[in-house]
């Protein structure tokens, strides 16, 4: 469903294909909205750019990267380790801009008496030690913990950030899109699952994470998260190659003015800016 | 001469349709043969993603280790080399993120040209390490340890109970839970779409009068023409909430949604066929039974289902295929977790959700791909002895 959206977003993109500059941007669905949004707006001053947005996943956008259908990859994560040595083998210089931070908020049903966790309670929710909302202060009520599928760039994230790189428990109920998770929290009370901070909706509760055992617990909020205090924030990524600087540095450079970057903060992401 | 033109164009048309059912008979078979070369190619794998390796201390007695192992330790399951017959020590998990931790950047060097020199020492120096780690870092003299993983198996695929594929380092590929999740969302689905079915067929075919069946029958066609996607989320919004609140259960998303949702897309393919096999009776048996004194019930219980029964069959067994191979609707409401079924009342996960949700990420040609192709060739499999079974019922009809 996705995938279609992003498509149809393409195709209404490429409308004005006579233009001089084209560029094509491929890759993670979280960065997506922000890129059409800078996109839209860096057009409307530009009359003769033309930007092509495709979604698809952080992981597509770079293999895009590898075999140069694009030309600069959407990525919600840093590279892998072999998607490194994969550009470095096909001999593909590139270079990395941060445009934007994402925070990953925790959410609960809104009637759960529960409303903060530590990191290592997360971690055991989601492997599955454990199983009761009871082992965490909570009502004697079974635990349903609601996750993204394994292509999304956001499951990655949590597993690197909140799980210790452990496996997700079998027993997670797996959701094909970040609407389904919300909606479900709304409707189970014993659920748990995660979002980006742009997608939170008054319908479901944020909890406040601890990374130090339990001594300081911080809400997932746009401050928290520009004043580094709030720990689940990934930065939102450009990949291009080096060789394409001049083409695409324009566009970049738009994203990063104070213009840009208030587009990020308007689309739901955390800003730059200090 | 005009007779040779018009042979010339009798010709033509005759060679240009068997033209176009060699090309499509070409295409099913070059699809199918690309499945299942695709899916075969698991089984000339180990679990571990190829390019990289396990290493372990050369002092280590350890020499090879199960998937499941090497999984429950990199979950920390499994925190002592005792536990796997190895000595009394804690086991240290290395990856190479984990490189930082303990040297630098600057150490490393610009393009990690450092890096196997410094995994070499940290394996040859922690006697209790397992390090995860790509050829290329790998000293090409090292005295390191590199463990032993065995190929995967076809009864190890079939027989598992996890399916978690992006598992690192040790992908954990049990198709035994999406195998039995897609025959319980189906076979649900079929019990609840059966008795509608039949009933509104029997309905429509000897029951209506043709003014009531002229408004049913482009209404219930109307049902397969809906997108799943739309039924989906239907049954997302209001299905699954009314299924959570009705069995008073933790959660809404389960096989019966899926089963629910299945039935009602299959509901038109077994409604159209069965009406169709009804109205094949010939009149002479029903008038016969009911010259006999026979009333109306009775003529359709005695005489008209059973003469239609393999009809009835056939239609019931393309609903299964229909059900089986449904994506969309059952990925929103199944709630996807990969857990071997008990109940209808549980989450499942179904072959064809699966394709659909992680096709997307994995990585082109990768172990990850080809087991969802290995997927891909089981659901065909079953679709396919579904489809012979069809043919095996569907002529009896003529014999009769």
């Amino acid at each position: 469903m996705k995938k279609t959206i992003s498509v149809i977003a393409a195709i209404c993109m490429t409308v004005s294909t006579f233009a001089q500059t084209k560029l094509t941007i491929k890759g993670s669905d979280t960065v997506l909205p922000l890129s059409q949004k800078e996109a839209e707006k860096y057009m409307k001053a530009n009359k003769s750019a033309s930007l092509t947005i495709i979604g698809g996943g952080s992981g597509v956008g770079i293999a895009a990267l590898m075999d140069g259908t694009t030309d600069i990859a959407m990525a919600s994560r840093k590279l892998k380790m072999d998607e490194k040595l994969k550009l470095n083998n096909a001999g593909k210089a590139y270079k990395e801009v941060i445009i934007a931070y994402d925070a990953l908020a925790v959410i609960v049903n809104p009637a759960n008496k529960v409303s903060k966790l530590t990191k290592e309670q997360i971690e055991g929710i989601y492997t599955g030690k454990i199983k009761n909302w009871k082992e965490v202060g909570g009502d004697d009520m079974q635990i349903i913990a609601y996750s993204r599928e394994s292509s999304s760039g956001t499951y990655d994230f949590v597993k690197e950030y909140l799980l210790n790189n452990k496996n997700y428990s079998p027993g997670c109920l797996m959701m094909p899109a970040t609407g389904a998770i919300i909606e479900s929290v709304t409707q189970t009370k014993g659920a748990i699952g995660y979002v980006g901070l742009a997608y939170m909706e008054k319908t479901v509760k944020d909890v406040g994470i601890s990374y130090d055992k339990g001594k300081t617990y911080i809400n997932a909020t746009y401050e928290n998260a520009k004043n580094k205090t709030y720990p689940v924030v990934r930065p939102l990524m450009y990949y291009f190659e080096k060789k394409n600087e001049a083409k695409v540095k324009p566009f970049v450079d738009y994203i990063l003015s104070p213009t840009g970057q208030a587009t990020v903060k308007e689309v739901g992401y955390v800003d730059l800016g200090k | 001469m005009r007779n040779f033109f018009k042979d010339f164009k009798e010709r033509l048309i005759e060679g240009t349709l068997l033209l176009s059912s060699t090309v499509t008979t070409i295409t099913v078979l070059l699809i199918i043969f690309y499945l299942f070369k695709e899916g075969s190619g698991i089984f000339s794998r180990s679990s571990i993603e190829s390019g990289n390796q396990l290493l372990l201390n050369p002092e280590n007695p350890v020499n090879n280790l199960t998937d499941k192992e090497i999984k429950y330790i990199y979950d920390g399951d499994i925190s002592n080399w005792k536990q796997v017959g190895g000595k009394d020590e804690d086991i240290m998990i290395f990856r190479l993120d984990d490189i930082g931790n303990f040297y630098t950047d600057e150490q490393l060097g610009e393009n990690f040209e450092n890096m196997p020199m410094y995994v070499d020492t940290l394996v040859m120096q922690n006697k209790n390490i397992i390090a995860f780690i790509s050829d290329k870092y790998v000293l090409s003299k090292t005295k390191a340890k590199r463990l032993e993983v065995n190929k995967i198996t076809l009864s190890e695929v079939l027989k598992g109970k996890e399916w978690i594929p992006t598992a690192h380092p040790s992908a954990q590929l049990g198709v035994l839970p999406l195998i039995m999740g897609t025959i319980w969302v189906s076979f649900g689905a079929i019990l609840l779409a059966l008795p509608f079915g039949l009933a509104a067929a029997i309905y429509m075919a000897e029951i209506a009068d043709y003014r009531v069946r002229n408004i049913l029958k482009p209404l219930i066609e109307l049902l397969a023409g809906i997108p799943s996607v739309v039924y989906g989320f239907f049954g997302l919004v209001v299905m699954v909430p009314a299924i959570q609140k009705l069995f008073n259960l933790a959660v809404g998303q389960s096989a019966l949604a899926g089963s629910i949702i299945l039935g009602i897309m299959a509901l038109p393919t077994i409604i159209t066929i069965s009406e169709d096999a009804i109205r094949n009776t010939p009149r002479a048996m029903r008038e016969a039974s009911l010259a006999l004194g026979a009333n109306k019930w009775q003529t359709i219980v005695r005489v008209i289902i059973p003469f239609s029964i393999s009809g009835i069959t056939a239609a019931v067994i393309l609903g299964i295929g229909r059900a089986i191979g449904e994506t969309m609707a059952v990925l929103m409401v199944t709630g996807n977790s990969a857990v071997m079924p008990t109940s209808l009342l549980q989450p499942v996960r179904t072959i064809p959700a699966t394709i659909a949700a992680e096709l997307g990420e994995a990585p082109f040609g990768g172990l990850h791909f080809q087991a969802l192709f290995f997927l891909g060739c089981i659901l065909f499999l079953m679709t396919l002895v579904i489809n012979f079974t069809v043919e095996l019922v569907a002529p009896r009809r003529l014999k009769r």
